[in-house]
């Protein structure tokens, strides 16, 4: 006999999500991805000057203020047909990359690693062993006996006080936590060593945004840091090497330490590279521009369909022709008037609420499609798509995170379709982390070798056109492919779309009834226990779901509820 | 009484787009603008982030924050929660943001870095809807909030010195704007 499961909402995320699943004999049948408060946000732009919506998106979210500054302004400069000095470009590039380290590595240990490890079965961890086991597969300095003896003495404490904070919503004891305590230990030492190391990131946002949180130095045209040699309140070489100082730190985590525990982790769920394959298309977006027109990049982008790399097909400029056409959303199944699939140029966003409808409607999220397809965004995409288009750090990252999970669990072969599953997304956010670290020391080099060429120019002032004019921009931002639309007639914004990473990550069915991203990873995940569906919950957290800006948020009630239904 | 650098944190949080749960927000401006405090005391807007307060969190002897919040109060009500009430209120679950902060303490507590004292200065929210700008109820209940915080201030041994011309807070010329908009 079949049962339904009603996951509501799925907490450790930013914004309101609800999963239903059938499940049968053991298995996932059905899936319902769903979001569950309106989003009419965009709204608030209408009628606003072109030159500020930056200020007003960057409060979209909680988590991602600056990647909705970055790319408003990225859309504005497209309508305007702007091109954009080279250090405002390697300048905004530093920024973003350094909060998709931090974004990367808050994801994996502090909102869903739980999912994985045991917090409370450290407690019983040997913490002699726990060192000789993280010694002997890396050379972090903090990984010593003294290390962790003093973290379980300090998880004890806190255990004992009775508040578990952070960790109350965990599945402890759950008989799907596979790991011995000494690895449970070793990952709540790092638990702990990430918090210190992702304020790094948030150092060098701070120092070139010229404010925490909340960048202010974005501008349409360029940034607003004036950069000089003497002047103590300029970007100068001073603040460059404090920025410097910041990045050599975080490298060392990321390759001793998050690059390390994702396979070594992963080795002992290698069940969990066989489930929770998604739609298998796969769309990433070009980022860090090097040239002022928005033509060369660091970092490639594209189109993969079926899980086929030779299908791959490449994203190459901002306001690229293949991208603008492709990018469409279907309110079939979303609670909007009408059920046409329009271009975010003609979005609407007039509400229609009625039942949750297994059939019909059931979200407020839209189901965007790409040249009629659905698609997987995030690291997954970006590091198939980037190995597809041949990026050698992608590749040499990719083997290191192989290498480790053989070693570890002792295999003989990883094939990459095994990336295509729960696991898989775990280990390409903690490759394209490694990536966007080769990535953040190369943005800086290169600035620090453009203004030594004489270039201090950050900024072109914008000019408005007669009449209507049309922008897109586009950033690969940490939950994937995000994409801002602007329509602008007299000054004024006449339409404004965000079509952000989770919207093409949780969508409903669309119009075909093509299931999203979610809704196909989940089909065929296991659940052991309907009370306890820790099984979907991986799932779902592997594609680190944000829907506060694909939704918004009111509901004061904050727990996890489980609801479960005999059918 | 407090002498160092930065030992005091005004911490305004909420959502500027959503109408009044941005009061904390709008709250801890108008404090800013109208009043000069001493190194000793950082007012900062929040917004609705996260993990980016926990480094300006670290180790602060007094917390004070600003903050929309549902108590089940009629709208408008000021609510004051400090210290020993503050895991109480985390358990009822009455903020929108307080995941975020309760999990921000946790973690602090974690790392022993917690602040000495929190007190949480709340304000129930007339309406929430997407739009910039406060209710005119709640555009009272600011004033109410400063009055708060300054009553927190100086209770911690701070003197704000009133400023002769208050300066023009960002989110208030663009909530002033709005109403030029839709007028």
């Amino acid at each position: 006999m079949a049962t339904r499961i009603t996951v509501d909402p799925i907490t450790r995320i930013e914004g309101h999500l609800r999963i239903d699943v059938e499940v049968d004999e053991g298995r996932v049948t059905k899936a319902w991805s769903s979001g569950q408060m309106w989003r009419g946000i965009e709204k608030i732009l209408v009628g606003r000057d072109p030159l500020e919506a930056w200020t007003y998106t960057q409060r979209f979210c909680g988590v991602c203020t600056t990647v909705h500054a970055i790319t408003s302004v990225r859309a504005v400069e497209n309508a305007l047909g702007m091109e954009v000095p080279v250090n405002a470009q390697l300048i905004r590039n530093i920024i973003q990359t350094a909060h998709a380290i931090q974004d990367h590595i808050v994801h994996f240990y502090h909102l869903s690693a739980v999912d994985w490890v045991d917090v409370v079965s450290a407690l019983k961890a040997d913490p002699r062993k726990a060192a000789q086991l993280a010694e002997s597969l890396s050379d972090w300095s903090l990984n010593g006996v003294h290390e962790m003896t003093a973290v379980q003495n300090r998880l004890k404490k806190f255990v004992e006080s009775g508040q578990l904070g952070p960790f109350a919503t965990g599945f402890w004891g759950h008989p799907e936590m596979k790991l011995p305590p000494e690895v449970n230990l070793m990952a709540v030492a790092h638990y702990l060593q990430a918090l210190e190391v992702q304020n790094y990131c948030n150092k060098i946002v701070a120092i070139l945004g010229g404010k925490s949180p909340h960048i202010q130095n974005v501008a349409v045209g360029g940034v607003s840091n004036s950069i000089g040699h003497d002047a103590p309140s300029v970007l100068n070489m001073e603040r460059l090497m404090f920025v410097k100082g910041f990045i050599d730190k975080l490298e060392k985590f990321i390759h001793s330490v998050y690059m390390v525990d994702v396979p070594a982790v992963g080795a002992f769920y290698l069940d969990w590279t066989k489930v929770g394959g998604g739609v298998t298309n796969y769309l990433s977006v070009p980022d860090c521009p090097q040239d002022s027109k928005g033509t060369i990049f660091d970092l490639p982008g594209g189109y993969i369909k079926g899980g086929d790399l030779s299908t791959f097909k490449p994203i190459k400029t901002h306001g690229d022709k293949y991208f603008q056409d492709g990018v469409a959303e279907s309110s079939k199944h979303a609670w909007y008037h009408g059920d046409n699939t329009l271009h975010p140029w003609d979005g609407e966003t007039e509400p229609n609420y009625n039942d949750f409808n297994d059939d019909g409607q059931y979200s407020w999220i839209k189901a965007p499609t790409f040249y009629g397809e659905r698609a997987e965004v995030g690291p997954l995409a970006n590091v198939l798509v980037s190995v597809a288009a041949g990026h050698e750090p992608a590749k040499k990252h990719l083997n290191t995170a192989i290498n480790t999970l053989k070693t570890v669990g002792k295999l003989k072969e990883v094939p990459l379709e095994a990336l295509n599953s729960t696991i898989g997304r775990h280990a390409a956010r903690a490759v394209r982390c490694a990536v966007m670290m080769d990535t953040l020391k190369d943005q800086w080099h290169a600035l620090v070798n453009n203004i030594g060429t004489g270039d201090l120019d950050t900024f072109n002032a914008p000019v408005f056109p007669k009449g209507e004019v049309r922008g897109f921009g586009f950033h690969e931002a940490p939950r994937g492919a995000l994409s801002h639309w602007v329509v602008i007639e007299k000054k004024k914004i006449k339409n404004y779309q965000a079509v952000v990473p989770s919207t093409w990550n949780a969508g409903p069915r669309a119009e075909n009834g093509d299931p999203g991203p979610y809704e196909m990873s989940l089909l065929n995940n296991p659940v052991a226990d309907p009370e306890k569906p820790l099984e979907v919950l991986r799932t779902v957290h592997s594609f680190d779901p944000c829907i506060a800006c694909a939704i918004h948020m009111v509901d004061t009630e904050q727990k996890e509820i489980v609801k479960v239904k005999a059918l | 009484m407090y002498s160092d650098n930065k030992e005091i944190l005004v911490l305004g949080l909420g959502n500027i787009l959503m109408q009044d749960e941005g009061v904390g927000v709008r709250a801890v401006e108008a404090l800013e603008c109208r009043y000069i405090l001493p190194e000793t005391v950082t007012l900062m807007d929040g917004g609705t982030t996260g993990t980016e307060l926990l480094e300006p969190m670290r180790n602060v002897k007094q917390l004070l924050v600003a903050d929309a919040i549902n108590t089940g109060d009629p709208n408008g009500t000021l609510v004051r929660i400090a210290d020993e009430q503050v895991p109480a209120f985390f358990q009822t679950k009455l903020s929108n943001h307080q995941l975020g902060l309760s999990d921000l303490l946790a973690l602090l507590m974690l790392t022993d870095e917690q602040p000495d004292h929190v007190t949480i200065v709340g304000l129930v929210p007339h309406s929430l809807e997407n739009q910039l700008g406060l209710t005119p109820e709640a555009e009272q209940g600011v004033e109410d909030m400063v009055e708060q915080l300054l009553v927190e201030l100086k209770r911690l041994g701070v003197e704000p010195i009133k400023r002769e011309k208050p300066l023009l807070g960002h989110w208030q010329h663009q909530a002033d704007l709005e109403q030029m908009k839709c007028a």
